[in-house]
């Protein structure tokens, strides 16, 4: 039977035939779908984790017990579970495990462009890269023979093309596997004595598969007419076949170790070798290094997605001409409705300097709000507030605020929340929590009762936590009521020690939230307050006045507590 | 058979349920076939694009500028936006609905009311379908993408009863009725 699956679902349904027991993963686009498709199997206990790091150590564990099990995130993801990562390929595995992580060449949904396959080399760690979801499930099974072959962790590298692109994939059956647990505390155990003993089975193993790799069959070599060779992984594959047709290819399967002797001969039979890759010159620099004479990124660059339309044009010199429209931008925006909104206003209103966060929250950085001005890391908002203060002095902090989303301060806010109650801070975090993971497409998380498999548990209590954390200043406000958020704020940043404001209401985009009514406009006195709050569903005329779109409009009224002039009034029922 | 299509709109109009129905089509004729979706922050009310790609054998997901037969618009600023991916003799549909995007919304630019004549500089044909309207006459605004893919069925001469089975397929049972419904309405629009 063939399905037309995501890469990111073929990943799971790879994991699920390789008869995995356990997948656990932190959201990150383009990587959550993996998890998201193997948590519909009933034989794999699925989990969302805090965060990347923990997701890792789950896997581990349950490597070490003896059931294989897949780990997901993006790239940015895998910061956070490095530390785990670099000392459990010095351990190696007893079932396999398998960590699938999405690199976002062009940024369409990240802070940065990094590339993962250095990891790979750092922590000398395998790593497979698919061209087409076929090959994400095929991969993904041939993975977890390595990791229990090679005695390591192995990484498969999506990037988003093919972790976000559909296409064929034989479904096939799923086998079960378990191993024993067997004690080894020097392999497990990494105190120096014992790390410095694994350190050499590393190299060893590593050595071996250096060797090995030159005999995969997943390494193809693809003659041409053309003699020019072009080395590449991934979709660059599929774009190379699109746009050079008649050339040779060196097509990669694994991309670290490469195979060095393989490419050598391939490279001896070519007039000329051509390395075509996103991102970093990694697999250039690597051939270099080994006396393969290649181009690379003079010619391809180090920034953002290729394309078939971009390697035509490096390579052959031919650009599609046309004309490009001129036509307003439309990045992306809050929801109608969406309770963050609200909460920027005020801040915006109030000047206040805001760390920000990563989330669906972020949007309040864009105009018009305007009212988030940093996004560097999850949690850097808390602990970057504090260092603010620490920069400048107590006073700041009353001007000064940190703004997280609740899943994001699951991730990684307490720690900092945590850091900035011992060392005596006074600043103030504001949490948003709209009971999801927002921007990932709605995750549950410890904070929502529900896990993953949408079956009821404990939900975390961020008040609560905070006052066990030692937060002195606890308050929980509702962001459609303006007022109160903005009384609240003042209040709490004006106290001694830190403060912590939960606000409190579900996404719009959930099935627990409302459906509301709709609002009606008469008598607009045009004075645009209301287009500062950014709605979507709110738009100006052409005689300065504003409308509504009623198909957008919920009735969360934040517009009417704004408007000066009374004109904007609710309809009951009106939502459509 | 060779088709590359756009699908273009804005986050949150069901572009991506479009583009399953035309994957599964595509598995209906036997056919090799490509999804490039936008899942992430651009599902937030941002321009998001989806690329269909089905040929006997399709290699990259993305679609080259003037390499589309089809662009299917959910908005009319998107058909424009999008339009230089059209290649020549090819077909624009586009519903008319308009979603200001923010620099509209707060008046830093205006929305174009030029669209379908820049439209008409393109060596393409232009359909429109008001499908939003069939969507409030059968009271969910929701079935509007099920109705203008019924208009581009029509349109592209799509084999009706198979695509109508790939709707069976990518749609939930709650809402397949209700979905039909709306493909006829957008089928017969034409
Ligand atoms: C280390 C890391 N992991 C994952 C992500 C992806 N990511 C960005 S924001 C976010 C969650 C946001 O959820 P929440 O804080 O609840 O805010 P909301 O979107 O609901 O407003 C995730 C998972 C990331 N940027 N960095
Ligand atoms: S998805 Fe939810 S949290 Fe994100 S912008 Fe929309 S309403 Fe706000």
């Amino acid at each position: 039977m063939k399905k037309l699956l995501l890469g990111d679902h073929a990943v799971a349904q790879g994991a699920y035939e390789a008869g995995i027991k356990v997948a656990a993963a932190y959201p990150g686009t383009p990587s959550t779908e993996i998890t998201e498709y193997a948590a519909q199997f009933e034989e794999i206990r699925s989990e969302w984790s805090v965060n990347e790091k923990v997701a890792f150590e789950v896997g581990l564990g349950s490597s070490m017990a003896g059931g294989r099990a897949l780990v997901a995130m993006k790239h940015v993801g895998l910061n956070v579970a490095a530390d785990p990562l670099f000392s459990f390929a010095y351990s190696g595995v007893n079932a396999g495990l398998v960590i699938a992580v999405a690199d976002d060449p062009g940024m369409h949904s990240s802070q940065n462009e990094q590339d993962s396959r250095y990891y790979a080399i750092n922590a000398h760690v395998p790593m497979l890269e698919p061209a087409d979801s076929q090959e994400a499930k095929d991969y993904t099974m041939l993975a977890f023979e390595l990791s229990e072959k090679y005695d390591t962790p192995v990484i498969i590298r999506l990037t988003t093309r093919i972790a976000h692109s559909r296409s064929f994939v034989e479904i096939g059956t799923r086998k079960e596997f378990d191993r024993e647990y067997v004690p080894d505390i020097r392999k497990y155990a990494l105190v120096p004595m014992n790390a410095r003993g694994r350190h050499i089975k590393v190299e060893e193993r590593e050595k071996q598969l250096a060797k090995d790799v030159n005999s995969f069959d997943i390494n193809k070599v693809e003659h041409g007419t053309n003699k020019i060779g072009i080395v590449c992984a991934g979709s660059i594959y599929q774009y190379v076949k699109d746009a050079l047709p008649d050339y040779s290819v060196f097509k990669l399967g694994m991309v670290y170790p490469l195979p060095i002797e393989k490419i050598k001969e391939f490279a001896d039979n070519c007039d000329d070798v051509i390395v075509i890759e996103e991102l970093e010159p990694y697999i250039e620099n690597t051939l270099k290094a080994n006396g393969i004479k290649c181009h690379g990124k003079e010619l391809t660059g180090l920034q953002g997605e290729l394309s078939s339309e971009k390697i035509k044009e490096i390579i052959l010199g031919e650009k599609i001409t046309t004309h490009i429209e001129q036509v307003p931008v439309r990045p992306p925006v809050m929801c109608a409705g969406c309770a963050h909104r609200g909460v920027f206003y005020v801040l915006n209103k109030l000047k206040l300097i805001v760390t920000g966060d990563i989330g669906c929250y972020s949007l309040g950085c864009a105009e018009p709000l305007n009212a988030m001005h940093s996004l560097i890391c999850m949690g850097a908002s808390v602990s970057g507030a504090h260092g603010m203060e620490m920069a400048k002095g107590k006073d700041y902090s009353k001007k000064n605020i940190a703004v997280i989303g609740d899943s994001t301060f699951v991730h990684s806010g307490i720690t900092g929340l945590i850091d900035a109650v011992y060392n005596k801070s006074n600043i103030t975090v504001l949490i948003l929590d709209n009971s999801t993971t927002g921007m990932t497409g709605h995750q549950e998380h410890p904070g929502t009762g529900k896990t993953i498999k949408n079956e009821q548990t404990h939900a975390l209590d961020f008040a609560a936590l905070s006052t066990a954390c030692g937060v002195k200043n606890v308050a929980v406000v509702d962001p459609y009521d303006l007022e109160a958020v903005e009384k609240t704020i003042k209040e709490q940043l004006e106290k001694d020690g830190v403060s912590v404001i939960v606000a409190k209401r579900p996404c719009v985009l959930l099935d627990k939230a409302p459906k509301l009514d709709c609002v009606e406009i008469e008598g607009c006195k045009k004075c645009g307050i209301c287009l500062k709050l950014g709605c979507p569903a709110i738009r100006k005329n052409e005689d300065k006045s504003v409308s509504v779109d009623s198909t957008l409009c919920i009735g969360c009224m934040i517009c009417e507590k704004v408007c000066k002039s009374g004109s904007i009034k609710k309809v009951a029922g009106g939502s459509k | 058979m060779k088709l590359n299509i756009l699908i273009v709109g804005v986050g949150g109009q069901g572009t991506l349920l479009a583009s399953k129905i035309f994957g599964n089509y595509a598995m209906l004729i036997n056919k090799d076939c490509k999804l490039s979706e936008v899942h992430g922050m651009s599902q937030r009310g941002g321009s998001v694009v989806t690329y269909v790609r089905i040929a006997d054998k399709v290699y990259g997901p993305l679609i080259d500028k003037k390499q589309a037969d089809v662009i299917i618009a959910f908005e009319e600023l998107e058909a424009l936006r999008w339009a230089g991916y059209i290649k020549d003799d090819g077909l624009i549909i586009v519903n008319q609905q308009n979603l200001y995007p923010m620099p509209c919304i707060i008046g830093k630019a205006d929305y174009p009311t030029d669209i379908y004549e820049r439209l008409s500089n393109y060596k393409a044909s232009v359909h429109k379908i008001n499908a939003l309207d069939i969507a409030a006459r059968l009271g969910n605004l929701r079935m509007t993408n099920i109705a203008v893919l019924g208009f581009a069925c029509a349109i592209l001469k799509l084999d009706k009863p198979t695509f109508i089975e790939a709707i069976k397929q990518s749609v939930s049972a709650k809402t397949l009725e209700g979905n039909l419904k709306a493909f006829e309405e957008g089928f017969g629009s034409v």
